[in-house]
């Protein structure tokens, strides 16, 4: 049971919110000593269990052909693309961008869109646009929503999307995890395909709550009609 | 044939040239401890082969690995400024090249795929092309070279010098969060080997209730989505519920399929990712960046869909992993 002390290490270092390399090298140690490894065999856990899981790191091969492209104005074109569909509702324009973050995502392009690239110069201006466009000014309370949809679109189109490209880290991470504990023999793609369902089921579930959101706007801002004010500049 | 311990050189190979670029950029306050870390990383990368074949010592590259700890974690690396285009330029480019800059990125996947699905099948004088179980690893790293020549012939770019300075940015603008996901696996590793996941075991199978398989899927991707939001990554608690409940309830007893329970259990634990402020930077971080007054307003938004994709994750896993 004292291994268990290890997870300890993990929580309460990811809590206190300690440099997550420091927390992972800690955990290490305190686990592998008090789970009965020598020093030396430690040493040997971290040199072993590195070189087993090179897989996970392996994407950084595309880093150059990714950057390369972006001197060109990759993120510029992919921000293009999206104007495009600027006259959408609030709603609609969010389940749009969750389904091509996904896309992207699914094609392995996760480092085109992101909260700093894309959700903050882009989609949360054309999100609250087009509730302006409808209602007129928004309540303070209205802007948080919209803020927090157009987040939780980005996070979900990547979580569900780049598990359908079979070169991602957490794909790489099962099969490296798997063969070498288990000395077995798994597939990269394989793993891929069985993340299709949940994929589409992302898709649905999410796109079908942000569409929802018009009508969520809709009933918070005739409500509020009264005096509607809003927050000055916010708009960036 | 061609085998994969040659792109993980290659990769070993190009965190070395980074490296020494970075040693000579002056604009990094702390290029002397950044080109250690990338440095090592790199030489890591190329000494593992000889210990994944167990022709050499494993304890040198764990001393390396945890000088790479000490060096990301007390704050010795750094980044100094990249040398790219202006904004304008790339806006200009954009422009003139339109849907075009879009090719080069999509060949990797294409590439990958087509490795991973026909050229897996072919083979020259008896002999694989692609060595066998890695295919996919060496589809992505041909497709990454496939798109590098594409991409240069189709923007007139000559110098090779140039894609491996902005992949250097970009590994300066990732830094230590790049391996931080290997490491996880190394922790995953070291838990195994010390039994955290055999216990883990034990106190979930004293609970679990023998041959009921709907309840131990449900175990296992609850588990899953419970144990990434303690440690705010699914990465970290994927060895664990695997080695418990996963790989000796899921796939051994009950015979599930290995690929479907895997995938599936990783995506739920990406439905706690999703509700956990321990994932700062998917949920908190954004918080900031778009200066909302409720921090927690991202996972608030997430928490229902997170929920309703648990089920599904369960749902599908009981329907068709069995």
């Amino acid at each position: 049971m004292i291994v268990l002390l290890g997870v300890l290490v993990v929580v309460v270092g990811f809590a206190t919110k300690r440099n997550a390399l420091l927390v992972v090298g800690v955990a290490g140690i305190v686990t592998g000593l008090l789970g009965g490894l020598s020093p030396r065999e430690v040493l040997a856990a971290f040199g072993s269990g590195f070189a087993s899981s090179r897989a996970v790191t392996i994407f950084a091969i595309t880093l150059p052909v990714i950057g390369l492209l972006e001197r060109y104005g990759l993120q510029e074109q992919a921000r293009r693309l999206i104007a495009r569909f600027a006259k959408l509702t609030t709603g609609r324009f969010l389940a749009l961008y969750l389904g091509m973050r996904q896309i992207g995502a699914a094609v392995g392009l996760t480092h085109v869109f992101g909260h700093a690239q894309t959700v903050r110069p882009l989609a949360v201006p054309m999100a609250e646009g087009a509730a302006e466009r409808k209602h007129g000014r928004l309540t303070e309370k209205s802007r948080e929503k919209i803020r927090s949809f157009s987040a939780s679109a980005d996070n979900v189109g990547l979580f569900f999307g780049e598990d359908v490209f079979l070169a991602v880290g957490s794909i790489l991470l099962i099969t490296s995890f798997v063969n070498t504990t288990y000395n077995t023999h798994l597939e990269p793609l394989h793993l891929a395909l069985w993340a299709i369902p949940t994929a589409l089921c992302a898709l649905a579930v999410h796109g079908w709550r942000l569409l929802r959101l018009d009508r969520h706007l809709e009933r918070e801002l005739v409500a509020a009609n009264i005096e509607p004010v809003a927050v000055e500049g916010a708009a960036k | 044939m061609i085998k994969a311990e040659w792109f993980y050189w290659l990769v070993g190979l190009s965190f070395l040239v980074m490296a020494s670029q970075m040693l000579t950029d002056r604009s990094n306050p702390k290029r002397f401890g950044t080109t250690a870390f990338w440095g090592l990383l790199g030489a890591g990368f190329i000494y593992s082969s000889w210990v994944v074949e167990k022709k050499a010592p494993a304890e040198p590259l764990g001393a390396a690995v945890l000088v790479m700890i000490v060096l990301a974690g007390f704050g010795f690396t750094g980044r100094g400024t990249p040398r790219t285009t202006t904004p304008e330029q790339r806006e200009a480019s954009a422009l003139k090249l339109g849907n075009k800059l879009f090719v080069p990125a999509l060949a990797i996947p294409v590439v990958a795929l087509l490795c991973a699905v026909v050229v897996k099948k072919l083979s020259i004088g008896g002999e694989p092309i692609l060595q066998e179980g890695s295919e996919t690893i060496l589809g992505l790293g041909i497709g990454a070279v496939v798109a590098l020549v594409v991409g240069m012939i189709m923007l007139r770019e000559k110098r090779i010098a140039v894609p491996v300075q902005a992949g250097r940015s970009m590994l300066e603008a990732m830094g230590w969060a790049m391996l931080l996901p290997q490491l996880l696996a190394t922790l995953g590793t070291i838990f195994q080997l010390s039994g955290v996941g055999t216990q883990v075991g034990k106190v979930t199978t004293s609970i679990l209730p023998k041959d009921s398989l709907y309840v131990a899927v449900i175990v296992y991707c609850v588990g899953m989505a419970l144990f990434t939001v303690i440690m705010g990554n699914a990465f970290a608690a994927f060895p664990v519920m695997t080695a418990a409940v996963g790989w000796p309830v899921l796939i051994e007893h009950f015979h599930g399929s290995a690929p479907a329970v895997l995938a599936i259990g990783m995506l739920a634990g990406f439905c706690g990712t999703l509700v956990t402020p321990m994932a700062a930077n998917f949920n908190i971080v954004p918080a900031a960046l778009l200066e909302l007054k409720d921090q927690y307003g991202p996972i608030k938004a997430q928490l229902p869909t997170a929920g309703i994709l648990l089920g599904c994750n369960i749902v599908v896993m009981a329907l068709f992993a069995f």
